[in-house]
């Protein structure tokens, strides 16, 4: 399965992932539409390192092989498909953030209505069709793609 | 090969899985004495809320128990089992064989001896869906609960049913609230926020007396009028079966880290297994969904024939009340560093140079980071504690383990 995967000499910092995640997941038609909403919507991928680190880089669900999330989550709401992918359903979530808990990467947040858990879904569950971070990412400093 | 499972909650769903991750043809038999489809436990306060339902509340699709060859009996109660003959007996009579046993019985409620509990008519406990349906049935605007714990299966319970009733008053002999996971500092906050929503608190007192819909509290000799009472003291867990087989049993049914117990082929898991918790050195029981499932998925693979251990236990919890959230994990022994800004919390603990524990009251994003610090033992000599002291994050990983990290399929 196709993953995200991490380039961190690349990544400028520029938290463009970031937006873009926002975007794909908002049902906005329009980027500049996010202006002053910004606060509604919650990126599900994450920019670490300010502007003084010595390096950036972006973290976002790493759908693992052996994911504790699923195994830990008090509803079902976290499964894996048939291709490896973690899922959410959030009609199942109760909002325990026992994911938020356990996840390695700490890659799995609140949603915006702080009553359910959210996290990368590959952009399956929007209209990008392919993770929209890593199409607009400048740098190449994430890559989706296959890897052992 | 036959396997048999007794119970039907987490441990029980996890067991099959860990089984079929092995063996995709043996039979499976799961018996339990409860008629449902599997269901979260813990969600069954959320349920009284509204904020799921009970279809939504299925631990897994419908199609389950087929999809993984399953047989099912349910409504059914094991009664015995008979290690030598390697077969389990039902209430019916029925027997049925196995070559593995999985025992995940879970726990029961723990029901103190209280002058005039019997005559209570409407008393609950709040474990499981059938304690759920009972008490929603009794619920309306005008009833005042009585709630005997602060723990929390009774604080979920408070929280599940507090728009619903008229008023709650919860009475604890301890002196503060989820004692279990939080220490004073922090029980008190949350005991605000509940104040502040209208719970009532009783603390360092417990019931002496029952008459009809009255308590008489025993240190204070204050007397509750209440419709509803909820027993929440504490749960025992079920380690009869094992036991009569002739199986060790502690506090628990012991079991080793590849969830066996002391009996030959057959295992347990879950609320009702005491097994190893890597924070303490020691076993004991530690009641946790996400260890039920740990422990179940390591049973069903060594069942199957695999090999997998449970070796990294640590107690952990994520709860909420009314948008307030408080996720713990490990001890809280060694160096406290501490954090309080109102109604956000953080306690780290640091013992021998490992982070061995934490509180985080409402100021919880990505405490996965230090829970797996905590999991792991990792020596702080090894990352920039500096920077998790701050907030968890990756960026204290050395540039190596980052990309062993995010650089390749985990």
């Amino acid at each position: 399965m196709k993953r995200i995967y991490v380039n961190e000499e690349w990544c400028l910092g520029c938290h463009m992932c970031e937006y873009e995640c926002m975007f794909a997941n908002s049902g906005l038609d329009e980027m500049f539409k996010l202006k002053g909403r910004t606060g509604e919507f919650i990126p599900r991928i994450q920019v670490e390192g300010g502007e003084k680190a010595p390096v950036n880089f972006a973290v976002n669900c790493r759908h693992c092989t052996n994911a504790i999330c699923v195994q830990s989550c008090i509803a079902g709401a976290l499964s894996k498909d048939d291709e490896g992918m973690v899922r959410i359903d959030r009609d199942k979530c109760v909002g325990c953030f026992t994911c938020v808990l356990v996840c390695p990467f700490g890659a799995i947040m609140p949603a915006p209505d702080g009553k359910t858990a959210q996290k990368c879904m590959l952009c399956t569950d929007n209209t990008a069709g392919e993770p929209n971070c890593v199409k607009h990412c400048p740098n190449n400093a994430i890559v989706y793609e296959e890897r052992g | 090969m036959k396997y048999v499972i007794i119970g039907n909650s987490t441990a029980a769903v996890a067991c099959i899985e860990g089984i079929r991750s092995i063996d995709t043809a043996g039979e499976i038999t799961v018996i339990s004495d409860e008629k449902h489809h599997c269901y979260g436990r813990p969600t069954i306060s959320y349920c009284l809320m509204g904020a799921t339902s009970r279809e939504n509340m299925k631990y897994r699709p419908d199609d389950f128990y087929e999809k993984n060859g399953v047989t099912t009996l349910l409504g059914e109660r094991v009664v015995s089992i008979d290690a030598k003959a390697k077969g389990v007996t039902l209430s019916d009579g029925q027997e049925v064989e196995y070559d593995k046993l999985l025992v995940a019985t879970g726990s029961r409620p723990f029901v103190p001896p209280m002058d005039g509990l019997d005559g209570v008519r409407d008393r609950f406990s709040f474990m499981t869906m059938d304690d759920m349906d009972a008490l929603e049935k009794v619920l309306s605007p005008k009833k005042r609960v009585l709630v005997i714990g602060a723990g929390l299966i009774g604080l979920k319970c408070v929280e599940g049913i507090l728009d619903r009733v008229g008023s709650v008053t919860v009475v604890d002999l301890a002196d503060r609230i989820l004692p279990s996971i939080l220490d004073s500092e922090g029980a008190a906050i949350i005991q605000r926020q509940l104040e502040g929503k209208g719970v009532k608190f009783i603390l360092n007192d417990c019931a002496a007396k029952f008459e009809g819909k009255k308590v008489t509290l025993k240190n204070s000799g204050q007397e509750i009028a209440f419709d509803i009472l909820v027993v929440a003291v504490g749960v025992r867990a079920n380690t009869e079966l094992v036991r009569d087989a002739g199986g060790n049993v502690n506090r628990g049914i012991v079991v080793d880290t590849h969830m066996r117990t002391s009996l030959p082929d057959i295992y347990s898991a879950g609320d009702c297994a005491e097994g190893y918790d890597s924070s303490i050195g020691s076993n004991r029981v530690l009641a946790l969904l996400p260890n039920a499932y740990f422990q179940g998925k390591v049973a069903g693979i060594n069942m199957a024939g695999g090999e997998a251990q449970q070796t990294n236990a640590i107690p952990m919890n994520a709860i909420g009340f009314f948008g307030s959230h408080i996720l713990t994990a490990g001890v809280y022994e060694g160096e406290c560093l501490s954090h309080i800004a109102g109604d956000i919390y953080k306690k780290l603990f640091v013992k021998d140079n490992k982070l061995v524990g934490f509180i985080l009251i409402n100021d919880f994003l990505r405490a996965g980071i230090y829970t797996q610090l905590v999991r792991d033992k990792v020596d702080l000599g090894t990352v920039d504690f500096e920077l998790l002291k701050d907030h968890p994050q990756l960026l204290a990983y050395s540039k190596a383990v980052r990309k062993a990290k995010l650089a390749q399929k985990v």
